[in-house]
């Protein structure tokens, strides 16, 4: 049993693969509550789907990922704020412009000269992690987590009260500004290990989870830590042992854990509801 | 209560953005430190532009307002807080000493006490570890009047903070703002409640532009009453008139 657990992290590529996601980890648990807690959610999911023309264009072209990724968020970004200039709802507008690009970057990843690596954009490469990876993920993580430190109490005070942030000397501007800010810089880091498809689970599903059970954002943060460390275990677990794709099986055991949390709030809730009546 | 004024506004405007009329205009009135103010109006007569304009978020389109900037603590109604927000009363009254601080300051040691002495003084000393989203709507405008507290500002804005609380909650609130005036503090209550009206130093009476400005004798008189509600009074005995807001009749005079 002892062996079954520990052998998978004996090897390097798994270990570095479980480094990398405890790295992404601190990210989840910070950047990931003010995003769930702020109703961005939906915003995370498609600036990292947004960016896969940008990131299919880079392979393409062979230059970094990274830049790809960026120039991608920018194209997204700019193409969303012009249609909703049409006359649609914001959610509307987002959802057009995001499945087209969605739609654009499989179309190009697809193309007969392009090299077989769409997989590893729409899937990341976890077992791949290189050493600069892990290098920007612990950097980011640890300037993202500074960050979020810092500025607690006012992102506390200003999504707690928006719509008197200003009356009470709150810059709601700064605010989604900062939270967009990090959430690029996190989407751009994850994406490598993840995949534009799998990076918004990693960066929601923790916090999501934890806020079942939270009714605190500090130990919400923590708990999500904690899930999102959980979730990278047993997934690289079964991935190794079940020979099954180890980004797939850590979203999976997200929302394993997600739905496992969710049940036992219920039952737990019935049973108190019943005890009461 | 002669004292210091703190704040003066002469012939004061203020639109919207992209308005073409003025929300509120006209308005010249001062407020010492100590004076009770009720502000009376109809709904969209003004009293919220009035206090946007108090706490910075809309800028004065016309006239002079003499208000040194971050002066007032704002109150909202409580119902458009959020109920699902992950925070106790204790981090909401604590919210109060962010927002007198720099970006990057953290309340610390002293704010903490103010805040749990602050939610004492509004009554709820037992209930600062409760779930903001779990305590009543009377608890929780309360919880907001602490968090104003908190911010120990010399004005205090308070946007009909009597609706919806019980009889012993409206008590126990009279008796804090009572106080805060007696500190110094110029308070300012945005009401229907005619009542509530008479027993403030002041009335500031609007109607889009202010309609009177006064003791409540000089002000809460049937035609100030009738120039700023319109047409909405309504005879409820031979000497008793109430306003009607929203269909309800809010006080009698």
């Amino acid at each position: 049993m002892i062996g079954w657990l520990t052998e998978p992290f004996g090897e390097a590529i798994v270990a570095r693969g479980l480094l990398e996601l405890l790295l992404l980890g601190l990210l989840s648990g910070g950047l990931g509550c003010w995003l769930v807690v702020s109703g961005m959610s939906g915003a995370t999911e498609s600036l990292a789907h947004g960016m896969l023309p940008g990131l299919v264009v880079a392979t393409l072209l062979g230059v970094p990922l990274l830049l790809g990724g960026a120039v991608g968020l920018l194209v997204a970004a700019v193409a969303i704020a012009l249609v909703t200039r049409l006359p649609l709802t914001p959610d509307v507008a987002t959802s057009i412009v995001i499945t087209s690009l969605l739609g654009l970057g499989v179309l190009l990843g697809l193309s007969p000269s392009a090299p077989a690596g769409l997989g590893g954009l729409l899937f990341g490469d976890l077992l791949g992690v290189t050493d600069l990876d892990l290098a920007l993920a612990a950097g980011l993580g640890a300037a993202v987590t500074g960050l979020l430190v810092v500025l607690h109490p006012r992102l506390l005070a200003t999504g707690f009260d928006r719509f008197n942030a200003r009356a009470l000397g709150h810059s709601v501007f700064a605010v989604d500004v900062v939270l967009v800010v990090l959430l690029a810089a996190a989407t751009l880091v994850a994406v490598q290990a993840l995949g534009s498809l799998l990076v918004a689970a990693m960066l929601v599903g923790p916090a999501a989870t934890a806020r079942l059970v939270s009714s605190r954002v500090a130990p919400m943060m923590l708990l999500a830590t904690v899930v999102s460390a959980g979730a990278s275990v047993v997934g690289l677990l079964v991935s190794y042992h079940a020979g099954i794709a180890a980004g797939g099986a850590v979203v999976l055991a997200l929302g394993g854990m997600f739905l496992v949390t969710l049940t036992a709030r219920e039952l737990t809730d019935g049973l108190r509801r019943r005890r009461i009546a | 209560m002669s004292a210091q004024p703190i704040l003066v506004a002469d012939d004061v405007a203020a639109s919207y953005p992209g308005a073409r009329v003025p929300a509120v205009a006209s308005l010249t009135f001062e407020v010492r430190a100590g004076d009770q103010v009720a502000v009376l109006g109809p709904n969209g007569g003004g009293k919220s532009t009035l206090f946007r304009l108090l706490t910075g978020e809309l800028n004065v389109g016309g006239g002079r307002l003499d208000l040194p900037a971050r002066r007032c603590a704002f109150v909202p109604q409580t119902e458009r807080s959020r109920l699902d927000f992950p925070v106790s009363a204790l981090d909401v009254a604590l919210m109060g000493a962010v927002s007198r601080m720099a970006w990057w300051r953290r309340p610390g040691r002293a704010d903490r006490k103010l805040a749990r002495a602050s939610l004492k003084r509004v009554g709820l000393g037992d209930r600062m570890d409760a779930s903001f989203g779990n305590l009543s709507g009377g608890q929780r405008q309360r919880v907001l009047v602490a968090r104003a507290l908190v911010q120990d500002a010399p004005i205090v804005l308070l946007d009909e903070p009597f609706r919806g609380l019980d009889a012993a909650s409206t008590e126990l609130l009279e008796v804090v703002l009572r106080e805060l005036a007696a500190e110094g503090r110029g308070v300012l209550t945005a009401t229907h409640d005619l009542e509530q009206a008479r027993g403030a130093d002041l009335v500031l009476c609007l109607n889009r532009v202010q309609v009177a400005f006064g003791p409540p004798q000089t002000t809460l008189r049937r035609e100030v009453i009738e120039r700023t509600y319109g047409g909405n009074l309504v005879e409820l005995g031979p000497d008793v008139t109430g306003v009607l807001t929203d269909g309800h009749p809010g006080g009698a005079s």
